[in-house]
């Protein structure tokens, strides 16, 4: 017990969160990394999957992306990645362990090496969300006369989002937890924290950076989760008012919100 | 002159100043040190698993007995998730000490969330009328767990042990924290030190580990329900 007395003592303390290095630096740190690094897996991954679930083709490959991503380690692709450019092609200097603006040490390492691991998930949830789309939704549009990317756009997508959404919340919780190993390479982030009180066996501050880890995990969760509700076209088509929402239609929304 | 007759048959494309990403030499040179750290981080993994399996089947089964908590041990197993792994081995070590309990405590608290969910899925994708056909011929609850539930639960249960497995054998690199992490210790070491042959085997070891596990795991799915090959 005496080392959770020790961990709110870190916590209580003001030194430790302000000035350089301070708990508040290496959150905000972490949170850029974080949201950098999703959004630019979102960038690439998410139009991609999407428009391959449209098709209809590529599920092997969406599917095992998923199971490939999960099994290469994180550390490893970080410590890859601090090594030196693994393929040569700016003579080992990049990625490198650089200091990059307000990422931090090790900035676009860690920040290449988060978004190619939130790429999985992201892919395979985006991918199966159109996918689950009920074919008669998709005859019934392709019967009105859409065109394929009219289908994709006000059938598909609108009908998906819930899905792909959970995908996005999972990634980006996963990616903030992930981010703390960023520290086994002496890169940006919370996790230094953590490191820093083990290897000096204070682990009360170890303990604290965790708890503090663990808050905002929770914290990104329930603000994700209400921007998701907020996003929901269905919802919000029933909010205005506009048109009728068919009961079908609306626990095909439903759905989606309980299986994240 | 020496200098280089030396570099010309002593290992050179790991030397300092080579430092090849891709090195047999290396795997020559330091045999030993690699088949340790695989041992280690395959030993870790499969004992994370099983204190994962073990733990899971008594959460599933009080789950499913009683409903009530069953959101309650989904929801703490979920929870367990969001600690990041960095987190979870320092807040052990003050019990367990830097030992390999830590982590494998660690991993299997993973696990635990995958496995939960699998083996109350399983158990929940058994037919009805299966199980009172079996209540007809007399099986007590006992028994009909362990013939007729548990074996019908086995390919939904092995998809998640799947899925736990290689996730584990991906975290234990974290390990190397508490300098039990198998080739984890390999890659911190070659970041350290900046070994680039070093990271680079390590790190394709892991992948060739978690794939040759999911590869036995598939087998043994295979040799466990029978049924499932003749039925196609």
């Amino acid at each position: 017990m005496g080392v959770l007395l020790d961990a709110l003592d870190y916590l209580r303390d003001a030194d430790s969160w302000t000035g350089r290095g301070g708990m508040l630096e290496l959150l905000v740190q972490q949170l850029l990394v974080t949201l950098t690094a999703l959004l630019a897996a979102m960038v690439v991954g998410l139009p991609v999957a999407l428009w391959l679930g449209h098709l209809g083709r590529g599920g092997f490959l969406a599917i095992n992306i998923s199971n490939v991503g999960r099994a290469v380690p994180t550390f490893a692709l970080l410590a890859i990645f601090v090594a030196g450019d693994p393929w040569g092609w700016t003579g080992g200097a990049f990625p490198g362990t650089g200091d990059v603006g307000p990422y931090g040490r090790a900035g676009i390492s860690t920040l290449v090496a988060l978004a190619l691991f939130a790429l999985p998930p992201l892919i395979t949830n985006a991918y199966v969300a159109i996918r689950e789309v009920p074919p008669d939704v998709r005859e019934s549009a392709r019967g009105m006369g859409m065109s394929g990317w009219q289908q994709f756009r006000r059938a598909e997508l609108p009908l998906a989002l819930p899905l792909v959404m959970s995908g996005v919340r999972l990634a980006l919780v996963q990616v903030w937890a992930t981010a703390t190993i960023a520290a086994l390479v002496a890169g940006p982030g919370l996790g230094r924290v953590i490191t820093d009180g083990f290897f000096r066996t204070d682990y009360g501050k170890g303990i604290a950076g965790a708890i503090v880890v663990a808050a905002v995990a929770l914290v990104l969760e329930l603000c994700a989760a209400a921007v998701q509700r907020f996003l929901d076209p269905v919802r919000r088509a029933a909010r205005r008012g506009e048109g009728e929402v068919s009961p079908e239609v609306s626990t095909l929304g439903q759905a989606g919100h309980e299986d994240g | 002159m020496t200098l280089l007759a030396q570099s010309d048959d002593g290992p050179s494309c790991y030397g300092r100043l080579t430092n090849e990403w891709v090195c047999w030499d290396y795997v020559v040179d330091y045999r030993p040190e690699i088949v340790e750290a695989t041992t280690q981080h395959v030993a870790i993994t499969i004992a994370s698993v099983l204190f994962g399996l073990a733990l899971s089947f008594p959460l599933a089964l009080l789950a499913r007995r009683l409903p009530r908590l069953e959101s309650t041990v989904l929801g703490v197993s979920t929870g367990l998730y969001t600690v990041p792994s960095l987190a979870l081995f320092p807040l052990l070590v003050p019990f367990t000490g830097l030992s390999a309990t830590t982590v494998v405590i660690g991993l299997g608290l993973y696990a635990l969330t995958v496995l939960v969910r699998a083996i109350l899925e399983g158990l929940r994708a058994v037919p009805e009328d299966v199980r009172e056909s079996a209540r007809g011929l007399g099986y007590g609850d006992g028994r009909l767990l362990l013939r007729v539930e548990l074996p019908l639960a086995v390919p939904v249960v092995m998809a998640g042990l799947r899925v736990a497995t290689v996730s584990t054998v991906a975290l234990t690199t974290v390990g190397s924290l508490v300098a039990y992490g198998g080739l984890g210790n390999l890659i911190a070491e070659g970041v350290q030190s900046n070994f680039r042959a070093q990271l680079l085997t390590a790190a394709v070891l892991c992948v060739v580990l978690a794939v040759l596990l999911d590869v036995v795991i598939v087998l043994a799915q295979r040799v466990l329900t029978p049924w499932t090959r003749t039925a196609g």
